[in-house]
């Protein structure tokens, strides 16, 4: 793993929603793994390669706030879209006052987090594409900011900041062993989208996300 | 349509500075509609999604709801005008019906949808069509807007000179209350993906009016519960380039606000100094500062 990199993110909200619990949102103690991938998806990502998180770091104690907030209840409906696309009439607005749901949201507050990541090429990489140069194009992009879209902290209004980290990964204020219970890892969009699961501990604040060989079949 | 060479090219961030005084700018549900407020600093919050219905709102006001920027989430307000709008620009043969995975058909109605509506284009939307994920995200991302000092919501109790029913007829009144704060400013920061925005085609006459509707959106927002609320000031980073010059949190820190008097507390927008750092911005990001 010549190739790793270290980024470090933070902000002052997260939600990393429990599946179990995600009507009025309830979110994880820590980053997902899923998460964690798609802030670096959203630094750089090409097809050709595929991100490996391999540690994620806990700097802050973990808080939780909780926001209510009204939503709407319905999605757009293909449908109606195709009616008016053809000519037909039909009201193609949503009402937010008449189709509304109030959700509340039990968020994080606060976190500091270092992700551990390194990169694979996938199948879809050409002639021209090597971890050297998509690693420079990483760091590069993540040492001035650049990116592809602002990451953000599991949900999209709880943007993250982003900054390489070349150093030594700071200190953790947690110190204790914990059980994080069963978590997300990732969805397997291979495979009909099937979730796969992981039960992390937390050591000094760092949890290793590499699944087992044996789990990941 | 959007012609293409008009997609935004270039990335940006914004910081928006807000007041309200004697009003709500954001009920919270779980409190009984008291001001948001974030309990460990008792500083004001006003929600992103709050920040959005009033960009459509505005859009929706300034454009007359019609296509191209017609507003796909509406508070309900214009329920007429739907037939008059034209409906054929696109035909779709009526064999595709059978196929509604296929992934050609999903990404025109994606696109029939960015065309027509402004939010859409805008802030992205669920829909239920596309194949793998279930939505177009949109370029616009509003963080929560957080008030530079805690406030000190006030209730603030009224009388009504009438009764609802006819058996309080006696009582004569009723009393009701309302939450206010008396001053505060707010600021809400933003991000715009030049990326996503040529997704969804959001152009850069779509971004001018979006700088219309943060500076006026409060202007045609009046009611009981808001009080006085204006934009203040906005602050605009662009990026030379789609990708980014500099790192957003890093243009936010060039955005200061000094308290002109500590021992007195705020009650108007001439209580407080915002300093824009133009100095140490860095090499590639024009500073844009709209009032």
């Amino acid at each position: 793993m010549g190739y790793g990199i270290k980024l470090r993110v933070w902000g002052d909200y997260a939600c990393f929603t429990r599946p179990e619990m995600k009507a009025e949102r309830v979110s994880y103690d820590v980053m997902t793994p899923s998460a964690a991938r798609g802030i670096l998806e959203a630094i750089h990502w090409k097809p050709a390669l595929v991100w490996r998180v391999d540690r994620i770091h806990v700097l802050k104690p973990i808080k939780f706030d909780s926001i209510r907030r009204n939503e709407v209840a319905s999605k757009i409906s293909e449908r109606n879209i195709k009616t008016a696309m053809n000519g037909g009439t039909i009201d193609l607005h949503q009402y937010a006052s008449e189709d509304r749901q109030q959700r509340a949201a039990l968020v994080l507050r606060d976190v500091d987090y270092v992700i551990e990541a390194h990169f694979d090429l996938t199948d879809k990489a050409g002639a021209s594409d090597n971890s050297g140069k998509h690693c420079d194009i990483f760091t590069r992009r993540a040492k001035s900011g650049q990116c592809h879209m602002q990451p953000y902290l599991g949900c999209r209004e709880f943007s993250a900041n982003f900054d390489l980290l070349e150093g030594e990964v700071p200190q953790s204020v947690l110190t204790e062993k914990r059980d994080l219970g069963w978590m997300l890892w990732d969805i397997d969009f291979a495979h009909d989208m099937q979730p796969i699961f992981f039960r992390p501990m937390m050591i000094n604040g760092v949890i290793d996300t590499r699944l087992v060989k044996e789990e990941e079949t | 349509m959007i012609n293409v060479s008009d997609v935004l090219n270039n990335r940006y961030e914004f910081v928006l500075f807000f007041e309200v005084e004697n009003g709500n700018p954001n009920g919270d549900p779980d409190a009984g509609n008291m001001p948001r407020i974030d309990p460990e600093t008792s500083q004001g919050l006003v929600s992103d999604v709050c920040l959005k219905r009033k960009v459509r709102n505005y859009v929706e006001l300034a454009k007359g709801g019609s296509s191209p920027f017609d507003i796909y989430v509406r508070e309900k307000a214009v329920l007429n005008d739907i037939n008059e709008l034209a409906y054929n620009e696109l035909k779709i043969k009526p064999e595709s019906k059978k196929l509604p995975k296929d992934p050609d058909q999903a990404k025109k109605i994606t696109q029939y949808m960015c065309d027509r509506f402004y939010d859409i284009r805008a802030f992205g939307a669920v829909m239920t069509m596309e194949v793998n994920c279930g939505q177009v995200r949109g370029p616009i991302q509003f963080g929560f807007a957080k008030s530079l000092d805690p406030i000190v919501p006030q209730e603030i109790t009224i009388t009504r000179m009438a009764v609802a029913n006819k058996k309080d007829a006696d009582k004569e009144r009723t009393m009701g209350r309302k939450h206010i704060v008396p001053y505060a400013v707010y600021r809400a920061e933003g991000y715009i993906s030049a990326a996503l925005a040529q997704k969804t085609g959001f152009s850069e006459e779509d971004l001018e009016i979006f700088w219309q509707a943060l500076i006026n959106m409060f202007e045609n927002d009046h009611s009981a519960a808001r009080g006085k609320m204006s934009s203040r000031k906005l602050v605009v980073f662009k990026h030379d380039t789609a990708l980014g010059n500099a790192p957003a949190h890093k243009l936010f820190d060039l955005v200061t606000v000094k308290r002109n008097d500590e021992e007195k507390p705020p009650r108007a927008f001439t209580d407080y100094s915002i300093i824009v750092n133009n100095k140490e911005k860095s090499d590639g990001v024009t500073i844009i500062e709209r009032e």
